[in-house]
């Protein structure tokens, strides 16, 4: 062990911390660049001054932003429609995996592989989309609820974590007279706590994320997620509105805009994620374990 | 079920007994099932549009058959110059992913598996995970802007070092370029989980008698942890090659711009341009039934090779 280090060794050791630094930075500064972008007087940008600190700080173009009443009501509505969504896919989550574990249920096979074959088989893009215009799902809000509800991905990842749990448990408390269902909320939720935060953690990013679900099923203006108002915004189809309502339309202002209301659309991902992290590398490695 | 009408038939009272104490486990599951048989089965029965011609409000069984015995619409879409683009793109964008994006996170992977410092290694795959996390048009709008022509930091960078300005995201050459990378910077960190899992598998005592036998760190590397990984590395090889003509939607369309349109038209975007947008239900339905046979084609056929190679293959 306490062999003295080789010159070579010694190298190694460099160039690795070096490419882990190197990855840091990497994946840092893009963010941290829009960032200083989204606080920058529009002079600065357009001069092209702004590299990763603001320049003539300001928070002009959030004000700005916060006062567009198609941004606030993307946001707020994006926001519900993450708690509800996450609600009702975490309700179907365990609704699905918990039965599963019991290996004397009947037709557990069955059911087993008809869910996990619809992971490999996907009909395609335009008869998803013909379904939803059949199910007048087109154009209404539930459209971004309903067609990913339940991801059989994460689905295998809550049974993995209710099937780690001693079955010795949950017989006792059979013995003792407790129903399945008693047996689920009082004792395997209790204990799924990580899996459960994971799990939450995995559907709410992928909701707050969630495009082309909407770019491709919703047409009412009114139930636009951020993300593609954001992609509108970006692509020019949408302006902010009060900034062409004030007369702002110096090239350099829109680019604090696009920035802020770029790092507006991602705060929310960086304000969960260090919180989570802990959880979501075990889920993740729970998940990756063939079934 | 089949075995519970069985089981019904030869003793009711068992039966009967049977579900007074399972009734609720197949309560729970009523509504995961009926969710998957409308929103993940109930689809393949329009997948019969691709042989028929399409008319709005109407069952997909009652709309009568395509012309040329049905084929009219694959025709259609091999005589449109646009698919063939689509599907040459999507290929070469494809290929490069494979590339360079499928060994990115393996060599990471070892590199982290390097680092003795524990507290510097979490670090490092914290902040390398987040990008995982970020949405493709959040993606695209931090790619915009850092790659803006005169005021984005890249450029901002080559002008410092007395370069010129470069147009990154509107020059096709330059777009396919950073599409890749993007991909790469997205999902590298993420993706070197399932290979850390793997390592952890092996055994230590390997690491121990080749240290005994003098091998250094890179040999350690060579001969012991890249073995170890092969397995993962030929399953998810069989995956990604069994998916060449499937491709991500969002990631193109986000990225894509009407000056480098002849790169970036893909089939998922195509298929949304001519389909949602276009309206030809039909061509676009059989594109995607084109896409879908090709790649549990090449799927088996990565399969094949990997078991004729020794490997175990995915079934």
């Amino acid at each position: 062990m306490a062999r003295p280090k080789a010159k070579s060794d010694i190298v190694f050791d460099v160039i690795i911390y070096i490419i882990c630094i190197l990855l840091i930075i990497i994946c840092l500064v893009p963010i941290l660049h829009v960032a200083a972008r989204s606080l920058s007087s529009a002079d600065a940008l357009i001069k092209g001054k702004v590299v990763l600190r603001p320049v003539g700080l300001n928070t002009d173009a959030y004000k700005t932003i916060f006062k567009d009443p198609v941004y606030t009501r993307a946001l707020g509505w994006t926001a519900i429609l993450t708690v509800i969504a996450t609600a009702c896919s975490i309700f179907m989550t365990v609704l699905c995996a918990y039965p599963l574990i019991f290996k004397e249920l009947k037709g557990r096979k069955f059911i087993n592989g008809f869910i996990i074959l619809t992971m490999y088989l996907n009909a395609g893009t335009i008869p998803n989309y013909l379904l939803m215009k059949d199910l007048n799902l087109i154009g209404h809000p539930l459209v971004l609820i309903l067609p990913g509800v339940l991801s059989v991905f994460n689905m295998i990842i809550m049974r993995s974590f209710f099937n780690g749990i001693p079955a010795s448990i949950r017989e006792s408390a059979e013995i003792d007279g407790a129903g399945y269902g008693h047996i689920l909320l009082n004792i395997y939720l209790p204990l799924s706590k990580p899996v459960l935060a994971t799990l939450t953690l995995f559907y709410a990013v992928g909701r707050w994320n969630g495009f082309s679900d909407a770019l491709m099923y919703m047409n009412d203006r009114r139930w636009y997620p951020i993300q593609l108002l954001l992609y509108n915004i970006l692509n020019n189809v949408t302006s902010i509105e009060v900034a062409t309502q004030e007369g702002f339309s110096s090239p350099g202002l829109s680019e604090t805009l696009r920035a802020a209301s770029i790092m507006i659309a991602t705060i929310p991902i960086l304000i969960v994620y260090p919180f989570l992290q802990k959880y979501f590398i075990a889920g993740a490695t729970l998940g990756a374990v063939k079934e | 079920m089949a075995t519970n009408s069985l089981k019904a038939k030869s003793s009711g009272a068992g039966f009967k007994n049977y579900m007074r104490r399972y009734w609720v486990l197949y309560a729970m599951l009523l509504l995961p099932i009926i969710y998957f048989f409308i929103f993940k089965y109930i689809p393949f029965l329009y997948i019969q549009i691709a042989f028929k011609d399409y008319k709005i409000g109407m069952s997909p069984f009652a709309m009568p058959w395509a012309k040329n015995k049905g084929m009219f619409y694959f025709q259609q879409a091999f005589r449109n110059r646009d698919f063939r683009f689509a599907l040459r793109n999507t290929i070469m964008l494809n290929g490069l992913d494979l590339l360079v994006g499928f060994p990115a996170p393996i060599i990471l992977a070892i590199i982290l598996n390097e680092i003795k410092c524990n507290a510097f290694k979490r670090v490092t795959q914290t902040i390398a995970y987040l990008p995982h996390f970020l949405s493709w048009i959040i993606i695209s709008g931090l790619a915009l802007q850092v790659f803006a022509p005169t005021t984005g930091l890249v450029n901002i960078a080559l002008n410092a070092m007395g370069y010129s300005s470069k147009p990154f995201l509107n020059n096709p050459h330059n777009w396919v370029v950073i599409y890749v990378l993007l991909g790469v910077w997205q999902s590298v960190g993420w993706n070197t989980i399932i290979y850390l899992a793997a390592i952890t598998g092996i055994n230590t005592e390997l690491y121990e008698a080749a240290e005994v036998d003098g091998a250094g760190r890179l040999r350690k590397i060579w001969h012991i942890t890249l073995p170890g990984l092969r397995p993962t590395i030929v399953v998810l090889l069989i995956l990604s090659l069994g998916n060449m003509l499937g491709i991500d939607f969002a990631r193109p369309f986000s990225l894509q711009n009407n000056l480098v349109k002849s790169v970036s038209n893909v089939l998922s975007t195509f298929v949304y341009t001519n389909g949602i947008r276009g309206l030809q239900i039909s061509m676009t339905t059989a594109v995607g039934l084109f896409q879908s046979v090709v790649n549990v084609i090449f799927l088996s056929i990565a399969n094949f090779i990997a078991k004729r190679l020794g490997e175990n293959g995915i079934w």
